[in-house]
Order: structure tokens, then sequence, then C-alpha cells
């Protein structure tokens, strides 16, 4: 099995697109942006037009470096409005029928067929992203990397050893007495190994590099720490938001990219220090772009958005087109989408976690080119 | 007895078990089926601080888990649960809580009634009509979606109608849809998070939007309207098969996932019989089917006890009741929901209309921490009144005022059902409980002392992978 990996980054809530890579000298962009709009001195300028959210100089950073694609316009066909339905849909690459199974849970059941990777993905953040759930897949989902495991309540460390050592014994002595029992008990079991390799990765883990006072941060830094660990994790997950800004828009949307942007350089140097950025990438994603039109103070829910992906791997450039913002060329006065996320997640599968794409899209679609080689 | 309120509520605490016990079983099961006590629950303190229950926006079930942890109707309450996964209908898409909230009472109403009568109520029931969009399903043109599920999922499984049967079937259905149906359901496609703009939504019937030809449906020929498909869907043999697949299921042991039900032969296909005869029987009454079911012998002997991986609902309001009531809704009960979410069943937001599988889909890794670790911290402080009643009737059973450390596993596991374990398990717990010794609680610090011991106990036997079944 290969050893390259992904750290998926979402971004609840609908990243405004066009604050975030900003057509800023389009005629149509001041027009309908007369309240919620970066002015063109405050943009950082990447070529043809556009620019990032000031916010964004560590990405342009490694922009600079070649080493972030953009990819313009991703979405879907009939786009969903509602940050549900339209999440599900990116989750399980299912657009007609709502899906039980997340792209990557699927993935990892491709990669690990018998499930003996326990520590396959990973998840920041509480609960689990429907994006990472497939039956049999094992999946851990941590909160505080320093104090996850199981039986976390017992706060005394003897105590909890015994306790866990006795859970163990437990466990392994009823393998055998029937499906059901042999099935709960095997999962149990891997669910004790899983938080036992990865509550020992902090120890393991040195940097100097100094992360903000955020969770995303906080994050971003599990992440690292869990893949500089090589313990087996092949994805990372995490999310930040919200970043639906139907009021106070532009402050709302920089604060938060601040953090994304930090987060995203730390890890990339991170990694880079430790001599392990050559087999990561970073996916960055949102449900929904924004409306193109601000309601005065925000902006509602739109459809069209745009992706990142990062990593030394990546071939650093711009992917696709801005969609026009011209008012005939909307849909119902959201940006057109003009590619596919399923071609995204086909690239990602196919060239990255080298696995058959089909079975987890559901059917065939270009790949955009933006991995090396 | 202990098998019967796991099954038709979510376990007992000590104190229910001594009542149930001196009722007797036939007793127990008359007051769970038509209790003749309304509900204890304070509904204005679920309105005061529960406003999750009519959020406009998203929403989750913390209100329900009130609900659920403090009713003393629990099978009416479990009723619900059942509803809700046949009928898995979520705020995910409809983005208002208000309105699976009032589908979740009408359960709570018409729930062990006659099933033709609850077809009917969820025919009209708003959350349902967006949820499947009959809204867009008109006489001049329909949409086949609420006709195409009421037949496949919600009554008489893949297999035993047509292509013909859906689309007459959503025929009947025209017209049937809420009030200034094109607005609300922009408003719901198209959320702006405003939440000012949404409203609550009512039924209505329009008479000129419905097709009032010549259908057939099943076999049946007539100018049928959405109560008539109902009619003839309930008499159809498939139908109470069906509804008594999924009455086993959830209440006597773990079935295949549902999609493979027109595949694969009932786990117990007499069993099966059984419930049908029932049905037929009692005029389609599922009040009526679940007496059969409760007092039959496939569900009273050995064979079903801990037949079923507890879903995350029971596991946590289970764990819940044990702990001991919950003093005012507080942000337990939001972490509770949570936790339940965490475990894979969000409450109101199921994952799909196919609902939650249930059986080993239920356990994953991720699922299983989530498990181990809401338990114990649930029964983490012998303080709690539920925790400290467990204790104390650890003691008593002793008969003494001193205990061995394998007394107090067994007395341990007695209590906190009875629940059956493994020869292993017991084992593995005695072998842990032996670093205590034998002990007392004659004074305070060996009183204080016991505790802990006993609270370590009921930690690890709530983490045991028996305890995950039910």
């Amino acid at each position: 099995m290969g050893d390259k990996k992904i750290v998926v980054v979402q971004l609840s809530g609908g990243n405004d697109y066009l604050n975030c890579v900003i057509p800023y000298d389009n005629p149509h962009y001041v027009d309908n942006r007369p309240n919620v709009r970066i002015t063109e001195d405050r943009v950082i300028p990447i070529g043809d037009g556009l620019g990032f959210n000031p916010v964004m100089s560590p990405i342009k950073d490694l922009y600079d470096q070649g080493k972030v694609a953009v990819i313009h316009g991703v979405g879907y066909p009939e786009p969903n409005r509602s940050h549900f339905r339209s999440m599900d849909i990116w989750h399980t690459a299912e657009l007609t029928k709502v899906g039980n199974e997340g792209w990557l849970g699927n993935a990892i059941n491709q990669m690990y067929p018998k499930h003996d990777n326990v520590v396959a993905a990973v998840n920041f953040g509480a609960g689990l992203p429907r994006a990472l759930v497939s039956h049999g897949a094992p999946v851990a989902s941590v909160t505080d990397l320093n104090t996850y495991g199981l039986m976390n309540h017992v706060s005394e460390v003897d105590q909890r050893n015994e306790a866990l050592q006795a859970f163990k014994d437990m466990y392994s002595q009823a393998i055998g007495s029937g499906p059901v029992m042999d099935y709960l008990s095997q999962t149990g079991l891997d669910a004790l190994r899983g938080a036992e390799i990865i509550g020992g990765v902090t120890d393991k883990y040195s940097s100097d590099v100094e992360y903000a006072e955020n969770s995303f941060a906080k994050a971003m830094k599990g992440a690292a720490q869990v893949l500089q660990a090589d313990i087996g994790t092949r994805i990372c997950y995490t999310q930040h938001g919200s970043f639906d800004a139907h009021t106070n828009g532009i402050a709302l949307q920089e604060g938060l990219l601040t953090d994304v942007s930090g987060g995203i350089y730390d890890f990339y140097d991170d990694m880079k220090r430790a001599n392990k950025s050559d087999d990561v990438i970073m996916f960055v994603f949102t449900e929904f772009g924004r409306r193109v039109k601000d309601n005065g103070n925000g902006t509602d829910h739109g459809s069209g958005g745009v992706a990142f992906v990062i990593g030394d791997q990546v071939d650093g450039g711009q992917y696709s087109e801005y969609p026009s913002l011209a008012a005939d060329q909307l849909l119902e006065g959201d940006l057109r989408f003009n590619l596919d996320f399923r071609s995204v997640y086909t690239e990602i599968l196919e060239d990255w976690l080298e696995i058959d794409a089909r079975t987890v899209v559901k059917g065939e679609y270009e790949k955009v080119g933006f991995l090396k080689n | 007895m202990a098998h019967l309120l796991r099954r038709a509520g979510f376990g007992a605490t000590p104190y229910e078990m001594d009542r149930a016990l001196s009722m007797g079983y036939q007793a127990v099961l008359d007051d769970l089926l038509n209790p003749d006590h309304p509900d204890v629950i304070p509904d204005d303190l679920i309105r005061r601080y529960h406003v999750d229950q009519s959020d406009l926006r998203s929403g989750g079930g913390a209100h329900w888990v009130y609900r659920l942890v403090m009713t003393d109707t629990p099978l009416r309450e479990k009723i619900c649960l059942f509803w809700h996964r046949v009928f898995a209908t979520g705020t995910t898409k409809l983005i208002q809580n208000r309105v699976v909230t009032n589908q979740i009472d009408m359960f709570r109403e018409h729930g062990m009634g006659r099933f033709d009568d609850l077809l009917v109520e969820l025919s009209r029931d708003p959350a349902m009509i967006m949820w499947l969009d009959n809204q867009d399903n008109h006489g001049s043109n329909i949409n086949e979606n609420y006709g195409r599920e009421i037949l496949e999922l919600f009554s008489m499984g893949v297999g035993n109608y047509s292509e013909d049967d859906i689309k007459e079937t959503a025929r009947a259905f025209t017209g049937w849809r809420v009030v200034n149906p094109d607005y609300m359901s922009i408003r719901m496609r198209n959320n702006t998070a405003r939440p000012y703009g949404y409203m609550s939504w009512q039924f209505e019937y329009d008479d000129d939007d419905h097709d009032d030809g010549e259908k057939i449906i099943l076999g049946q020929k007539g100018k049928w309207n959405g109560e008539d498909a109902v009619r003839i869907i309930c008499e159809q043999d498939a139908t109470a098969r069906f509804v008594s697949r999924h009455l086993y299921h959830f209440f006597v042991a773990d079935e295949l996932p549902v999609p493979q039900w027109p595949h694969e032969d009932p786990k117990d296909p007499e069993a099966i019989d059984v419930l049908c005869r029932s049905y037929f029987e009692n005029d389609h009454d599922i009040g009526a089917m679940l007496r059969t079911l409760f007092e039959s012998d496939f569900f009273k002997d050995g064979g079903s006890r801990y037949a079923r991986i507890k879903s995350p609902s029971e596991m946590v309001i289970g764990t819940m009741r044990l702990a001991g009531p919950i003093d005012l809704p507080s942000e337990e009960t939001y972490m509770a929901d949570a936790a339940c979410a965490n475990m894979g069943q969000a409450l109101m937001r199921p994952p799909s209309v196919e609902g939650w599988q249930g059986g080993t889909e239920w356990i994953n890794t991720g699922a299983y921490v989530e498990r181990v670790n809401f338990a114990g911290r649930i029964l983490n402080d012998p303080d709690k009144q539920g925790v400290r009643d467990i204790i104390d009737r650890i003691k008593a059973l002793s008969g003494q005022s001193t205990i061995t450390s394998d007394e107090l596993v067994d007395n341990c596991l007695e209590v906190l059902g009875p629940l059956e374990v493994l020869d292993t398990t017991r084992h593995g717990l005695k072998n842990y409980a032996s670093k205590f010794g034998d002990m007392k609680w004659s004074d305070e610090s060996l009183s204080s002392e016991f505790d802990r011991a006993a609270v370590a106990i009921i930690q690890l036997v709530v983490s045991s992978q028996e305890y995950q079944t039910i």
C-alpha cells in the first residue's frame, strides 16, 4: 500500500468565493457587491485580474512557491442551497439520492479491505463527518489529542491502565462466542488499539513550529503530529467555520480565513521541517459559494465555489475558469459551476491514494491535472 | 421482566424493577400499552428550555432526549423512535425543527393505533410532504416520490407492487400539499438563514389540484383519493408482513438490513406469521400487534435476549435513566443528543429516507470509543441519585456489612439489569475487582473507598460488549 497522505479541510457554512479569490477589477463584482466587497488596494493579486483575500498572505507565500492549485468554479448540477444537503452531496458524491457512505470511507475500505489499519483515517473534531463513514471502515475521531483514548473519564493513570487491561481481557476472551459478539469484541479491540496508537503520538512529536491559538490550528497540529508519527494514517480530516456570513460578511470571513491560512501554512512548514512534506497534500473545499449580489451586510447561499489543493506534489497555479459574473450567465443569481467536484475527487483517489475512483464517485470524470506527473 | 422493560422501554432502574416485579408481567405490559396515567413530562419546561424543538433553521433532538429520559410511558416513546426509523424524516432537508417535532408528536398520538390512520396522518404530515416533495405532485403533472416511498419504505416493501402502482398511488395523493407550497419550498431550498421568513407548515387538500380520474391501485379500480390508496395498501398481505418484520427487527431481534428483505427470508418466519395474523385479526391495530409480540414465546424465550445491538438512543437514554432523573432540561440533554449523533444516530436528522439500518451497522471504532466513554462519564459520580441507588443495592444484596470483590461484581451485574454476561466477561470483571479485596463501609472513609470501587466496576460493566446489546 502506498504511503501518500491527505489532509482534508472542510470550510463549513459556505465560504464566499468572490471574497476569497477576488475578481477585483471585474465591473460586475463592483456592481454586485456595493457593501460586501474587498477593495482593490487590499487584494493580494495572483494574476489574471484575480487576487487573494488580504488575510491569505500565508497562502500567497505557498502559491508563489508553486505549491497551491486554485480550482475555480467547482460544484455540481442542480445546486442545492441547503447547507446540510449540499454538504451531504460533497460527502457522499451522491447527487440524486441521499447516500449513506462517504467518499473517503469508501476509499478506506478499498485501501484496506481487511479493515486491518485501525488508524487509516483520523478526524479532528467532535463526531464523524459523513465523508469518512462507510460500513466496516475504522475511523478515529479526536477532539483533543492529549486526552484522546478509551475511558478517558478515569483520571488516574494507573487506575485507567488497569481498567483498559481489564477491557482488553474481557474483549479478547469473548472472541469465538458467536458472530455478533465477535464483531462487537473485534471492534472494541480495534477501537482500543487505535486509541492506544493515536494516544502515543504526542510523545514522539517535537517541532519548532508555533501554531496559533485556535481550534483549526490545534486540529492541523494534531494532523501533523499523527502524520509525523508514521502510524499508518492516510487521511486526516477537519473542518472550520461557520462561514455562513449572512451578516457581517467581511469581518466574519476574514477572521476564519486568517485561522485557515495560518493553520495550513504552519502545517506545511511543520511537515517540511520534519522532511515529510513530500507525501502529503491538503484539499480545501466548501459546500457552496455565496450569492453574487450582497444583501447589504452579508451574502446569502449560492452555488459554485473554489477549492484548493496544496502540497509539494501539486502543480501550482489556477485550474478551470472563474465563472462569469455577467447577469445573463448567472443561475438564479448564483455562479454557474464549470467543474464537477467529482473530477477533483477522481484525481485525488486515482493519482494520489491510488485506488479505483469509479466505484466511489459512481462514474467517470476527467481529471483536473493539479498533481505533478 | 427485565427483557420486557429493556425492549418496551429503556431498561429499568432498580426501583422500577422492584415495582414491575410486584405488579407482574401482564400488568406491566398493560400499563406499557395503555398507560392509565398521563406522562409526567412538563411540557412548559421543555418549551422554556428547549428552543431547539421549534428551531427554524436546523436543530436536533435534545428536547426529545429530555422527554425520553424523563418519561414514565416509555413504550409510547419507544414507538415514536420506531416510526421515526421507518418513516425517517429529517431537518437536514427541511431546515426547520418544528415540523419534525410535530411529526414525532403525531407518532405519539397515533403510533399505537390503526396502521391505516397512521398512514393517512403521515400522508397529511407537512414535514413528510416537503421531505418527499408531495407539494410538487400535481393533478396535471405527478411527482412520484411519495407514491413510491409509501409503497417501498412505509408499507409493502420492494417487489410487491409495480411501477404503475407507484404512479397511480402518486395520482391518488395529488392535491395533498402544504399551504402556499411554492413559496414554502423555495424558502426551504434557498435557505437564507433569516429565520424570520419561516413559518410552520400546515396541511391543505386542494381539490382543484387533485386528479379525480379513475385509477388502478394494486388491482383495485376506482376514483381513488389518498385515503382510498391507504385503505387498499393496508389490506395487503405484503403490508402486514412488512410491518411485522419491522416490529420484529426493532423489538425482538436484529434482522438483516431492510434492502435485503425482498431477497432473504425472515429470521423467524413463524414469528412473522403470528404477527401478521394479529394484524388482520385486530383490524390493523399496532398496539394489538405489540401485545401479541410481547406475549409470544418467540419474545419471551431465551433466544431473543440480548439479540439486538443497542441503538445509540437506547444506549444513551438507558444509561442516563440509570444515572437518575435530570432536574431541568439542560446542557446535559444537548450533550446527550450530540453523543447520540456521534454514535451514528442523530435524532431528527436521519441520514436518509431509509432511516437507520441498525444491527451491526451501529458499530464502528469511532462509535465504540464514544459509547464506552459516554456510559462511563454518565455513571462517574457516586452522588448521582441513580448511581447512589445502585451502590446501596449492591450493599443490600450482600446482606452483610462486608463484601468480597467477587460479590461486588455479581451484585453489580444483578442490580444493573440483571445483565447476563459471558463467563469470560464475568471472570474479567472479577479479576479486575480482585485488587479491591474484601470491602466494608462501616466508616466514612471506608464507605467512600467502597463507592469508588463500585463506580469503577459499574464503569467497566457498561464498557463491556454485552452492555452494547439489549
